[in-house]
């Protein structure tokens, strides 16, 4: 089967998935990202690696912060952008989403960043320009479904080599929602790819996918048991929704078994970090004291997921 | 007309003949098989050397999408479907728009395919009104129009008092009920078998247990109402070994399992193809090994094309929200003989499955089988040859085919319906 996000070299040409993503490209993409944190310490917050390239934000599911970072990381790379929020355009009016795609393609696009609800959404858009003979332009997912959500693993794994350097000696926790969780699926693929020896998740079996031990991680529904002794704690944000399919019962008892704080954190190794893929739900998933903390790495995440979505643009460019 | 066939390996699961023999049809019907009837003159002879001559094939389930669904397909393009797959006898689930569930449309369909003159159809009835699962379907009225048996195609009824009631109906008369195991709140949502696969693509997942909940369920009424049961498309492994269970109790349940279930698994969705977006979902490959396993112990009834042609509009989508179906009646034949040709099984026993035993199945008597005086309902095909499939070839308006670029054997050479030759390959 071909790999729908490489070119014929074993380049990328989409970025769609961490899953099956070779290390040499998942290190490639963070040595590229590296130098460009510093652009934007510079007085001119600019670089003309994508002048006169049209990006298109198809954003067919609401989302602020990822629609922003993405605008900032191809503005900051000189092309043009143009936001589409299709949930309230041609969607409604009826339009199928490759007829949507097909439009973009004719007013030039060269990149789509695309969000949907459904999870392989990006993958049809891929193999609909892959068939039509378009390899000129690139698809990067932004979030599909619960399927995965590419440029967040990848600034995660940014962030975690940013404060710890070596992946080979580390334990890393996922907590929490990781049923619906696109971010998790992306940061478990990633980690394994890079070769971090022990995943942890953590969360009641009702938020845990089926066989998700399979994914190469380590099932701990105690929370206290899960953290001992780890590096990294990924929080992940948990839907409020979630209460209506009989999934918890509710958000004060998700926070007493599951939620971090303080406490809980101190099982965890003295220098370990907490992440935070955001929007967070203080009190929650996770305590206030903790998200403030001096181990919170979550503002971060956001400054490093604009350099690394950077890099992910201009190394498909290229 | 009298029609010779010459010299082909005559396939006959019913009666358990497997031998090169020439077939004498005589007004429709088969009149002899081996010598020639006295003073028998065949106006046209069809030469089957090196072919074999079988039963039409019986589908226990084909959606020809009309009425209702005419931009899907229509009769016209699936009976060519049908006919050049070699199926001659198709019982039509009555998930159409509106539902089967009106003696009147019920014999308007019949009509309208017996018009067409190609394969017989058997109208699966609606057993509630609309599938909505309330109110029962007037079922004496509708087998007077044409129905065999009542289901509920893949609307699974909720209420399960209406569902004994719809069972214990059924029984009072003898009439079939063909159920597809759905448990409605445990499938619902979901979209892929809730596996490994499911879990890496994010795809909300359907449980075996959506089988197996109510697989105890219609077993358990049935014991209860007497209620003449079927179980179509079985998906999983613990579904097979609850209807075993039955049998080992003494009951009498019979089960068909598809041609895509047969052969595929959630490992063949890939990087979310939606040709295999399908009711139930492909399940695990242990799951499918032990459906092969069954099939060919015969534990496993029959064998179906469950044929649900989809428009490109309806797969061009998302995983998700794509329509589930796959195409078949043109691949019935060639499923069959890929399975026989993998688990090495006789092609005798394998040709029962899509034959004689779905007769057994449908109640039809006089086809399925090659006894004189049946009707001459034939398949003559080429097991030698193999054909790649792609949508050019297919003649049905589905070109929705997880099988798409596959190689696969058999090629049908002639297809004959009360002993008149209604295709033809090119080439002969």
């Amino acid at each position: 089967m071909r790999n729908p996000q490489l070119n014929k070299n074993g380049e990328l040409q989409h970025l769609l998935t961490l899953d099956g993503l070779p290390r040499e490209i998942l290190t490639a993409i963070l040595d590229t990202a590296a130098p460009f944190t510093e652009v934007a310490e510079r007085e001119v917050k600019k670089l003309p690696i994508l002048r006169g390239k049209s990006i298109f934000n198809l954003f067919f599911e609401n989302s602020t912060r990822t629609r922003t970072t993405f605008e900032i990381a191809a503005k900051r790379l000189s092309a043009d952008v143009v936001n589409l929020n299709v949930s309230t355009s041609s969607t409604s009016k009826g339009e199928s989403l490759l007829d949507t795609v097909d439009n973009l393609c004719a007013m030039q696009a060269d990149m789509f960043v695309v969000r949907h609800a459904a999870s392989g959404a990006p993958f049809l858009i891929a193999e609909h320009l892959f068939a039509n003979g378009r390899n000129d332009i690139h698809v990067i997912n932004a979030g599909d479904g619960r399927h995965a959500h590419p440029t967040q693993g990848l600034l995660d794994m940014y962030t975690i080599r940013h404060y710890k350097q070596d992946f080979t000696q580390l334990t890393v926790a996922v907590v929490g929602d990781v049923l619906h969780s696109r971010v998790a699926r992306s940061q478990i693929s990633a980690l394994v790819t890079l070769g971090v020896p022990e995943i942890r998740v953590i969360g009641p079996k009702t938020l845990l996918p089926t066989d998700v031990s399979r994914l190469g991680v380590r099932v701990f529904h105690d929370m206290e048991e899960g953290l001992r002794d780890v590096d990294v704690v990924m929080m992940l944000r948990l839907q409020n929704e979630r209460m209506n399919g009989a999934l918890l019962p509710t958000p004060q008892e998700f926070f007493k078994v599951w939620g971090l704080t303080a406490e809980k954190l101190s099982r965890a190794r003295p220098d370990a970090i907490v992440m935070h893929p955001g929007p967070m739900n203080r009190g929650v998933e996770i305590d206030s004291a903790v998200a403030d903390g001096a181990q919170a790495v979550i503002l971060p995440q956001v400054t490093f997921g604009i350099a690394v979505r950077m890099a992910v643009m201009s190394m498909l460019a290229s | 007309m009298k029609i010779r066939i010459n010299s082909g390996r005559v396939i006959d699961p019913a009666n358990g003949i497997d031998a090169v023999l020439d077939l004498f049809i005589d007004q429709g019907r088969i009149v002899a098989v081996g010598t020639p009837p006295d003073g028998f003159l065949s106006d046209r002879t069809i030469d089957a050397d090196q072919k074999i001559v079988c039963p039409g094939l019986i589908d226990l389930a084909a959606r020809l999408r009309e009425p209702g669904f005419e931009y899907r397909a229509t009769l016209e393009s699936e009976m060519n479907a049908a006919m050049a797959g070699g199926v001659t006898s198709l019982a039509i689930p009555p998930d159409t728009d509106p539902t089967l569930d009106e003696p009147g449309l019920v014999e308007m369909l019949c009509y309208r395919a017996k018009k067409l003159n190609r394969a017989h159809i058997y109208p699966v009835g609606a057993l509630t009104i609309g599938l909505r699962g309330e109110r029962l379907a007037e079922m004496a009225e509708l087998v007077e129009a044409g129905c065999v048996a009542f289901s509920q195609a893949n609307v699974p009824i909720v209420d399960n008092a209406v569902l004994m009631r719809a069972m214990q109906y059924a029984a009072t008369f003898g009439f079939r009920v063909w159920l597809q195991p759905i448990a409605p709140f445990l499938s619902r949502g979901g979209y892929a078998h809730d596996g490994e696969v499911a879990s890496r693509l994010g795809l909300p997942g359907i449980p075996v247990s959506a089988e197996t909940v109510a697989l105890f369920t219609y077993l358990q009424l049935a014991r209860e109402t007497g209620a003449r049961l079927h179980i179509t498309r079985l998906s999983s492994a613990a579904g097979l070994e609850l209807i075993e269970r039955a049998r080992a109790d003494g009951m009498d349940v019979t089960c068909d399992v598809s041609i895509n279930h047969l052969h595929l698994c959630d490992l063949d969705i890939g990087y979310f193809n939606s040709h295999c977006h399908l009711i139930p979902p492909l399940r695990s490959q242990r799951d499918r090994d032990a459906l092969r396993a069954g099939l060919t112990e015969g534990r496993i009834d029959a064998l179906c094309s469950d044929h649900t042609p989809v428009d490109d509009d309806g797969k061009l989508t998302p995983f998700s929200e794509s329509e589930p179906g796959a195409t078949g009646l043109e691949l019935l034949l060639p499923l069959t003989l890929k399975w026989a040709n993998d688990a090495g099984v006789p092609l005798v026993q394998a040709l029962a499955r899509v034959t004689s035993e779905a007769a057994r199945i449908v109640g039809i008597t006089k086809a399925g089988h090659l006894s004189p005086g049946a009707r001459a309902d034939l398949c003559v095909f080429d097991p030698s040859v193999k054909q790649r499939l792609s949508r050019d070839t297919l003649l049905s308006q589905g070109k929705n085919s997880p099988f798409l670029g596959q190689e696969l054997p058999g090629r049908v050479c002639h297809t004959l319906v009360e002993g008149e030759i209604m295709y033809s390959a090119a080439g002969g």
